[in-house]
C-alpha cells in the first residue's frame, strides 16, 4: 500500500526502490570501505591505493546487491520484518558472492574458501548496521512525530479564504440561493477533506475534482476576473498523491496572481505523465514584490516538506517568474494502487 | 436629532457579492439609522473617482483591492476639502487588524454584521476622517501614487512618472514628462517612502533613479568642480551638491547595471 506510514512505520524495511534509500546505502557502505582502508593502512598514501584495489571489487558488489534489492525490494517488504531482514542479508551475501567470485581471480585476489567467508562476513556487518541505521531514522521522523507534522501541515487553509467565501455567500444568498447553496455544497466538501485524516495517498483524479470546487468557489467571489485553463488530458488520473497537494497551491495562486489583478486573470494547470513521473505546472499572472504578507513562501515550504515526508528524495518542486508569470514546476513518481 | 436626511454612504470593494451583502445589511439597519447608498466602487481608483462627486458621509472600504489598497485610497481622501468619514472592512488580516487595534482606527469584519455596522457607522459620523499621521501607521501595500488637488478634484500623479521633486518654499513641485504638480508632503518623508525609487542630488531635491540620463560639468562655477545631473524627458539640469555626488553616481551606475 503507498501511504506515509511506509516511511515512517516502525519495523519495516526500507522502501529499496527509493531513490534516497539507495543514495543512503551507496554512501554508507562507501564509507565504511574507506574506514576498513583506513583501519588497515600506516599511511593516507597507502590507504588510497587499498581504496582503490577495495572498489575495483566493491562497488561491482554493491550495485549488483542494490539491483537484487530493488528487484526483491516489494515482495521483501510483504514479509515480517525480521524475515525480510534475514532474506535481503542472505540476497546481498549471495550477490557479494557471486561478483567477488568473478572478478577476485582477474585481480590475483584469493578464492579461497576463507576468503570467501571473510567477503561474507563483511557483508553480513554492512547489511546489519544498515538496517539498523534505517531502523533508527525511522524512528527519528518517528509515526507519532511524522503525522503530527503531517496533520498540522494539512489543517491548514486560509481564514481569508474562509471568511471572504462566506461573506459571498451571504452576499448571494437574497438574490441567487440556488448559487448560494452550492458554495455551501462546495464549501462543505472541501471542509470535508480539509478536515479528514490526511495520511494516505489520494488518486489525483480526486484532487482535481476537488480543485475544480475549490476554484468555482472563489469565481463567487471573483466573478469575470478568474479565468482557469485545465490541461490534464494528459494526465493518469490513477496516480496516487499526497492529499491537498494542489488546492493549496491554486489558493495560494489566486491570492497572489489573481486577486491583485483587475482584468481577468488567468491561471493554468497542466499535468502529464512522464515516464514514471507526474508533472505537474501551475501558472499565474505575477505582480512583482512588494507584498508584506510571508503567506507564500510558508504554503510553498509546507508543500516541499509534505513532498518530502512522502517521497523522500524523489519529489522536487521548483518556482520561477518567467515573462509576468509566476510558475510553480513539481515532480512526483508515478505510483498507483 | 438635529439630522433628518439619512447617511449618506459609499461602497468600495473589488467582489461583487460582499458589496451586495453590505447593500442588504444596510437596508436591513435603515430603519434604526436611515441612510442611503450614494455609489460604489471596485477598487481605490475608481472610487476616487466617484466619491468628491458623490459627497458621501462614510466610505466604506475594504483594505485588499487591486490597483489601489484601501489605505492609499483613504489617504488621497484626505486631500479633500470636507474628506468623508471611514470605515474599513477586512476579511482577515492579522496585520492590519492589529493596526487598527493599536491606532484605535475603527473596522468590520466580513462578514459584516448588522448591528457591529450599525454601531461603527454611527461612530464613523462622531470621529470624522482619520489622520495622516496614523494612516501612516496601517500596513498597506505602499503608495503607487502621489495626489494633490487643483479646483477641488484629486489628481494623481502616478510615482513611477515622476522624473524629480524638488522644494520650494512651502511646496514640493513634482515633475513628470507633462507637466509640473504642486505637492503638500515634505521632501524628506518622501525620501524616505521611497528610498529604492529616489536619490537625493541636492539639499532641496529628489531624482528618480531611472531619469538620470547623465552628467555635466557646472561650467558657471568657479574654482572647484560642480556637477549637473542631466533628465531624461526634461531640459532641467539638477545642480549636485557635493556631499551627495558619490551617491548619485553610485545610483547611476547601480541603475545602468554596472
Amino acid at each position: 500500500m503507498a501511504s506515509i506510514r511506509q516511511n515512517v512505520e516502525l519495523s519495516r524495511l526500507p522502501d529499496f526502490r527509493n531513490l534516497g534509500v539507495m543514495l543512503r546505502i551507496l554512501l554508507a557502505v562507501n564509507l565504511f570501505a574507506l574506514l576498513a582502508a583506513l583501519a588497515r593502512s600506516p599511511d593516507l598514501a597507502r590507504m588510497a591505493e587499498e581504496f582503490v584495489g577495495q572498489a575495483a571489487v566493491l562497488e561491482p558488489a554493491l550495485i549488483f546487491s542494490l539491483l537484487l534489492a530493488y528487484l526483491a525490494g516489494p515482495r521483501l517488504a510483504r514479509l515480517p520484518y525480521f524475515h525480510g531482514a534475514a532474506l535481503m542479508s542472505l540476497i546481498a551475501v549471495a550477490g557479494v558472492l557471486v561478483i567477488y567470485s568473478f572478478f577476485a581471480p582477474l585481480l590475483g585476489a584469493d578464492t579461497t574458501l576463507p576468503a570467501l567467508a571473510r567477503q561474507a562476513l563483511w557483508t553480513l556487518l554492512a547489511v546489519a548496521a544498515l538496517l539498523y541505521y534505517f531502523h533508527l531514522r525511522s524512528r527519528a521522523i518517528s509515526p507519532a512525530l511524522a503525522e503530527a507534522r503531517l496533520m498540522a501541515l494539512t489543517a491548514r487553509i486560509r481564514p481569508h479564504f474562509l471568511f471572504n467565501s462566506l461573506n459571498a455567500v451571504l452576499g448571494v444568498i437574497r438574490s441567487d440561493p440556488q448559487r448560494a447553496e452550492r458554495a455551501l455544497e462546495e464549501l462543505s466538501d472541501l471542509f470535508r477533506v480539509l478536515m479528514a485524516d490526511n495520511r494516505e495517498l489520494v488518486r489525483l483524479s480526486d484532487e482535481i475534482a476537488l480543485c475544480r470546487q475549490y476554484l468555482d468557489l472563489e469565481r463567487l467571489r471573483l466573478g469575470d476576473r478568474l479565468e482557469v485553463k485545465w490541461q490534464v488530458e494528459a494526465c493518469p488520473p490513477d496516480a496516487l498523491v499526497p492529499p491537498l497537494m494542489l488546492q493549496p497551491l491554486l489558493e495560494n495562486a489566486v491570492y497572489h496572481g489573481i486577486e491583485p489583478g483587475e482584468g481577468p486573470g488567468r491561471l493554468a494547470i497542466t499535468i502529464a505523465r512522464n515516464r514514471d513521473e507526474v508533472l505537474i505546472r501551475l501558472e499565474n499572472p505575477y505582480h512583482g514584490g512588494g507584498n508584506h504578507h510571508p503567506g507564500n513562501r510558508m504554503a510553498l515550504d509546507n508543500i516541499r516538506e509534505r513532498l518530502m515526508l512522502f517521497y523522500d528524495l524523489e519529489a522536487r518542486l521548483g518556482t520561477g517568474v518567467v515573462q509576468g508569470t509566476y510558475r510553480v514546476d513539481i515532480r512526483i513518481p508515478y505510483r498507483r494502487k | 436629532m438635529m439630522t433628518a436626511a439619512p447617511m449618506k454612504i459609499f461602497l468600495v470593494d473589488d467582489e461583487k457579492p460582499a458589496r451586495e451583502r453590505l447593500k442588504a445589511v444596510l437596508a436591513d439597519i435603515a430603519g434604526q439609522l436611515p441612510n442611503q447608498v450614494v455609489g460604489e466602487a471596485a477598487n481605490g481608483m475608481e472610487a476616487l473617482e466617484g466619491i468628491p462627486a458623490a459627497g458621501p458621509d462614510v466610505v466604506l472600504v475594504d483594505i485588499r483591492m487591486p490597483r489601489m489598497d484601501g489605505v492609499e485610497l483613504v489617504r488621497h481622501l484626505g486631500r479633500m476639502e470636507r474628506p468623508p468619514a471611514v470605515v474599513f472592512v477586512t476579511a482577515y488580516d492579522q496585520y492590519a487588524v492589529q493596526a487598527f487595534e493599536l491606532n484605535a482606527v475603527d473596522y468590520l469584519l466580513k462578514p459584516v454584521r448588522a448591528e457591529r455596522l450599525a454601531g461603527a457607522l454611527g461612530k464613523a459620523r462622531r470621529s470624522g476622517p482619520l489622520a495622516a499621521a496614523v494612516l501612516d501607521r496601517l500596513p498597506q501595500e505602499g503608495r503607487r501614487h502621489l495626489s494633490c488637488t487643483e479646483r477641488g478634484r484629486i489628481l494623481l500623479i502616478p510615482v513611477e512618472h515622476i522624473l524629480y521633486l524638488k522644494a520650494e518654499l512651502k511646496y514640493v513641485t513634482a515633475r513628470t514628462a507633462e507637466r509640473e504638480y504642486l505637492l503638500e508632503e515634505s521632501l524628506t518623508q518622501l525620501e524616505s517612502e521611497f528610498p529604492r525609487r529616489f536619490v537625493r542630488v541636492h539639499r532641496n531635491c529628489l531624482i528618480a533613479r531611472e531619469a538620470i540620463a547623465g552628467f555635466e560639468r557646472d561650467s558657471s562655477s568657479e574654482g572647484e568642480t560642480h556637477w549637473l545631473a542631466l533628465v531624461k524627458g526634461a531640459a532641467e539640469k539638477l545642480p549636485i551638491s557635493r556631499r551627495q555626488w558619490p551617491a548619485v553616481k553610485a545610483a547611476f551606475a547601480g541603475e545602468r547595471g554596472d
